[in-house]
């Protein structure tokens, strides 16, 4: 494999004397799709934070290949209702490194007929996908999404969770993302990363979910669900692909 | 019309010119209270220039500016709340001004005019403070719109993305320091954050941009500070408060007629 966009070696955080993360290595490569699952609490966020280098880690390193570019995509925006702004004066504050037409970069990402709403009246896919517009325009070879499925219904989850998953075959784009749900997420992921503070089991859905770590943590309930899923997972990968190459042709 | 009264008028109308684009972003990111206590360290400032010897306003200045860079570093204490915090701090220092001045048994304040400006005293020197602070500060914020406006969108969001948030953010809060210590003498300290907040309140229903809001905000702030001025002149009230009067009528007026 060639070598990684993002390394994080023996980090460790804390926070008035919480223990926040201990002794967390990760490797992230390009075109790579690893999401952190973890109960409440497990740190997350905050390893995404760190990742990002929004945090600073007490011990341990936050490596960043040279020139590579972040993509962020934030779980929320808390804007006050007075401030009058709308989805396409918001793009407009990014830096646009190639595609800056913004018609063009919502109908990527399904959410063109927004383009002129405010951005407080979103329902929250809607904010997810032009948060990711955003994120694209930079170009970033690393995106990082915090639980982007939060307050999306079932339906929309899939369709985000393809969206990722395009975003990824069509940019080789690496993704590091949180999730909460354990169901969707498997699917479209290359390796799951199920942290508890610490790294309890790592690597690919199949294998965490057969981990006794990961049973551990998550109870059997929730390991019984999710074998169902990835029992599924063939036929939405094949899904996934022809979409993606319909799309590829629709723009072509 | 009479000299005194010229001047009153230009002085607030800067004033109000200055008010609408910082006050917009006051209202935005919710620094209503800190602009409180910002204005209520004003009294300090007044001792501090009595002290040294030097104007009033540049003494009103460094202790704004000195409590912004205080306020600027607490926040990253997670201890207290922010708002118990400027709680804290805008009452400490404005007891602390007034115990300042009671030592002073050579001074005589008229602490109302402090408290809730004196428009129809301000003299040359005070209008050059007005335009050349009040104009420094405007350019300044021109120079950091468009980060400062992302910083208020999602300021990880920003930073990520590569801009200067801290400094950027500290910029800001200096201005705004500059900015409330020019505002003092058209409406006192316990009445300048309600002419940053008020016309931006008000503006908001006719804007669909930031810029539109806080273009708006200035025609409206300006409109407050004329109509006011012509209402303590013929009602003999006092003017700072009449200015605020006529802004919170102007912004009962905007929420009566048809939203656009």
């Amino acid at each position: 494999m060639n070598s990684p966009l993002l390394t994080l070696t023996d980090v460790n955080l804390t926070l008035n004397n919480n223990s926040l993360l201990e002794s967390v290595n990760l490797q992230l490569h390009a075109g790579e799709i690893m999401t952190v699952v973890g109960p409440n609490g497990a740190g997350k966020t905050t390893l995404l934070r760190v990742a990002l280098g929004l945090q600073k880690p007490t011990t341990g390193q936050v490596k960043m290949a040279d020139g590579v570019t972040l993509g962020y995509v934030p779980q929320k925006l808390h804007i006050d209702p007075t401030f009058p702004i709308t989805v396409k004066r918001f793009l407009a504050l990014a830096k646009c490194a190639k595609q800056c037409d913004f018609n063009l970069l919502l109908k990527d990402v399904g959410a063109q007929h927004v383009i002129d709403s405010p951005l407080q009246n979103l329902s929250g896919g809607e904010l997810q996908r032009v948060l990711m517009a955003r994120a694209l325009m930079r170009e970033p070879d690393i995106l990082v999404l915090d639980e982007p499925v939060q307050g999306v219904d079932v339906h929309g989850q899939v369709e985000l969770y393809d969206l990722i998953s395009r975003v990824r075959t069509e940019r080789n784009c690496a993704i590091l993302m949180v999730s909460h749900d354990l169901h969707l997420v498997m699917a479209s992921t290359d390796r799951v990363l199920c942290l508890n503070r610490h790294i309890c089991c790592t690597g690919t859905p199949e294998v965490v979910v057969n981990d006794p770590a990961y049973t551990a943590l998550f109870g059997p309930y929730a390991a019984r669900h999710l074998a169902i899923y990835v029992h599924d997972k063939q036929h939405q990968h094949d899904h996934e692909h022809g979409c993606s190459n319909k799309e590829h042709n629709c723009n072509g | 019309m009479d000299d005194f009264l010229v001047r009153a008028l230009l002085g607030g109308l800067g004033v109000a010119l200055v008010a609408g684009p910082f006050g917009s972003f006051v209202v935005w990111r919710r620094l209503a209270y800190f602009g409180d206590t910002l204005a209520h360290s004003a009294l300090l400032g007044v001792a501090l220039g009595f002290l040294l010897h030097i104007n009033l306003t540049l003494g009103i200045l460094i202790i704004c500016q000195l409590l912004a860079i205080l306020l600027f570093f607490s926040q990253y204490q997670r201890q207290l709340a922010s708002d118990t915090l400027l709680g804290i701090f805008s009452h400490g220092a404005l007891s602390l001004g007034l115990v300042a001045l009671a030592f002073m048994d050579n001074v005589r304040i008229d602490l109302v005019s402090y408290l809730f400006g004196d428009i129809l005293a301000i003299g040359y020197v005070d209008l050059i403070w007005i335009y050349g602070a009040g104009g420094a500060a405007l350019l300044g914020l021109i120079c950091i719109w468009k980060p400062l406006l992302s910083i208020t969108i999602h300021e990880d969001l920003a930073r990520v993305e590569g801009l200067p948030v801290d400094r950027i953010n500290w910029l800001f809060l200096g201005l705004i320091a500059l900015i409330v210590a020019i505002m003092m003498k058209v409406v006192g300290m316990l009445l300048v954050t309600a002419l940053l907040i008020i016309p931006a309140a008000t503006a908001r229903r006719f804007a669909s941009t930031p810029e539109s809001m806080a273009v708006i905000a200035m025609v409206i702030g300006a409109l407050s500070v004329g109509l006011g001025l012509f209402g303590s002149f013929q009602y003999d009230t006092p003017s700072g408060p009449s200015i605020v009067v006529a802004g919170c009528l102007l912004f009962i007026c905007s929420i009566l007629l048809p939203k656009k």
